[in-house]
């Protein structure tokens, strides 16, 4: 049965770690996910877990310990933002390649320069190539939900990738919602047990992890390596239904609202999206035909699925939350329209915003205003700034 | 001892679909089935002849390419060898030549 409780979105991601009650946790402390390894190692201290908590120097030695953990055979988990994620970066390529399904409480924050503790997607948008899944969260109730997921996910045989659970700096992990969590032994049915088909220390078989690829090999494991993430799409459907059955919340790879007529729709992923939801719902009393797309899982990227829902649109905003510096917008901007590109869709109209940079608010005002936009004669920008002085 | 290799089957060959996940590799001393002596510029060459088994060379191989039985060395195995020609080099007696392939 589903227990209603309030918490923020950082305590929802460290009640999910509790439940999961994974073997090993290695982090450093980074604003603004810090409350997470903070609430793990309280959890250790109560003997509420069997969790080794790993305080390491570093998140390059965070990604690092979690790494041998998997390779031992064992399910690891870390949590970080922003700096501390560009400081993991060697090793999250490293973690991927090898097919270590370790699973990353990721807290988005502006990477530095100007130093900023707010929200942005720019670190993990940074490590969107890394070979990660990457799964976004508007609210603390996705991020619990997600991470609950996470481990069916990426343990799967098909799959064995790591994951990366995203949600908002501060919107997100420091605002208390109300939010539904379950049983934990309903969460610990849920996500069974880790039994890997090979790991080091099995005493039947000797297996070397990680060992220098010479280059007749290295295309065939990077092949095998995006057929897994091809496999993870279904793989993410599969979890996402059954959990839906078990606890009663349905989570696809991204959720249409309000897009079964939709002439107008915006593309966003995270926690503005429930800004612009409220903007939907104004316009729509209005009789404004707007919709909204909001993506949850970025890596693998369903580039069929997202034309397919937004083939129909005359106008589309994709709103990016963190710049590419191409000169030409932001990564969310270009893959959407890559595939839409693609799959043949030329009558909607695209724009590319640029939003919310280092925590800057975006209002249901800013929402309307692109709607507005969307829905007049004029020519779309190709690419736009919104929410910065003139 | 006999060594069996388990990762046998797999080689600069084998589709994408037939290597291990992640490249794992299964097995201890694999190393002694994978051909690393296809690269050389340089070949040695054994002149048994002027050889007087005083095996100043065997343990100067980085590469374990100058197997020895009895006391003896015997012809080099080439499966390993890159032809660095440190062997050649320290046989006082012009026992080891380098063959230019």
């Amino acid at each position: 049965m589903s227990v209603r409780g309030r918490m923020s979105g950082n305590e929802a991601a460290a009640l999910a770690i509790r439940q999961i009650n994974p073997d090993v946790v290695a982090a450093f402390p980074i604003t603004p996910s810090t409350e997470i390894p903070q609430f793990v190692s309280r959890f250790v201290a109560d003997g509420a877990v069997d969790t080794e908590f790993v305080a390491v120097e570093s998140e390059h030695s965070a990604m690092s310990a979690c790494m041998g953990a998997e390779a031992a055979g064992v399910r690891a988990m870390t949590a970080t933002s922003s700096a501390g994620m560009a400081l993991m970066y060697e090793l999250l390529y490293v973690a991927a390649s090898d097919r270590l399904p370790i699973v990353l409480a990721a807290v988005n924050r502006a990477l530095t320069g100007p130093i900023n503790i707010n929200t942005e997607h720019s670190d993990s948008m940074g490590a969107r190539d890394s070979g990660w899944i990457q799964i976004y969260s508007e609210n603390a109730q996705e991020a619990y939900d997600n991470m609950l997921m996470a481990h069916r996910i990426g343990e799967h045989e098909d799959v064995m990738l790591p994951v990366m659970i995203c949600q908002d700096g501060f919107i997100t992990s420091h605002a208390i919602e109300n939010i539904e969590t379950e049983e934990d032994a309903a969460v610990r049915a849920f996500i069974g047990t880790y039994k890997p088909q090979h790991h080091l220390l099995d005493p039947a078989e000797s297996v070397a992890v990680g060992p220098y690829g010479v280059s007749a090999y290295v295309m065939e494991l990077k092949r095998a390596q995006a057929y897994a993430m091809e496999c993870a799409k279904q793989v993410i459907l599969d979890v996402s239904f059954d959990f839906a059955q078990k606890f009663g919340r349905a989570y696809g790879l991204f959720e249409e609202y309000r897009m079964e007529d939709a002439e107008v729709g915006v593309l966003i992923i995270g926690s503005a999206a429930g800004t612009c939801k409220d903007a939907v719902d104004r316009l729509r009393e209005r009789g404004v035909k707007a919709g909204l797309v909001k993506l949850r899982v970025f890596r693998p990227f369903p580039a069929e699925e997202l034309a397919k829902a937004l083939g129909g649109l005359s106008a589309l905003a994709i709103m990016d939350r963190s710049d590419g510096f191409s000169g030409v917008g932001g990564p969310l901007g270009a893959e959407v329209r890559a595939a839409l590109y693609s799959y043949g869709i030329s009558k909607t109209v695209t724009t590319n915003i640029v939003y919310g940079l280092g925590g800057r608010d975006i209002r249901v005002e800013d929402f309307e205003s692109i709607y507005g936009m969307l829905g007049s004669k004029e020519e779309l920008p190709r690419t736009m700034y919104i929410g910065q002085r003139e | 001892m006999t060594k069996t290799n388990k990762m046998e089957g797999i080689d600069e060959q084998s589709p994408w679909r037939d290597l291990t996940q992640g490249g794992f590799v299964y097995g201890e001393g694999n190393s002694a089935f994978f051909n690393t002596g296809d690269w050389r510029t340089k070949a040695p060459v054994w002149k048994q002849e002027n050889c007087k088994q005083c095996l100043l060379c065997f343990p100067v191989c980085p590469d374990s390419s100058i197997p020895v039985e009895g006391g003896k060395r015997r012809d080099f195995d080439m499966f390993h060898c890159k032809g660095c020609g440190i062997c050649a080099q320290v046989c006082p007696f012009g026992a080891i030549g380098m063959e230019v392939l």
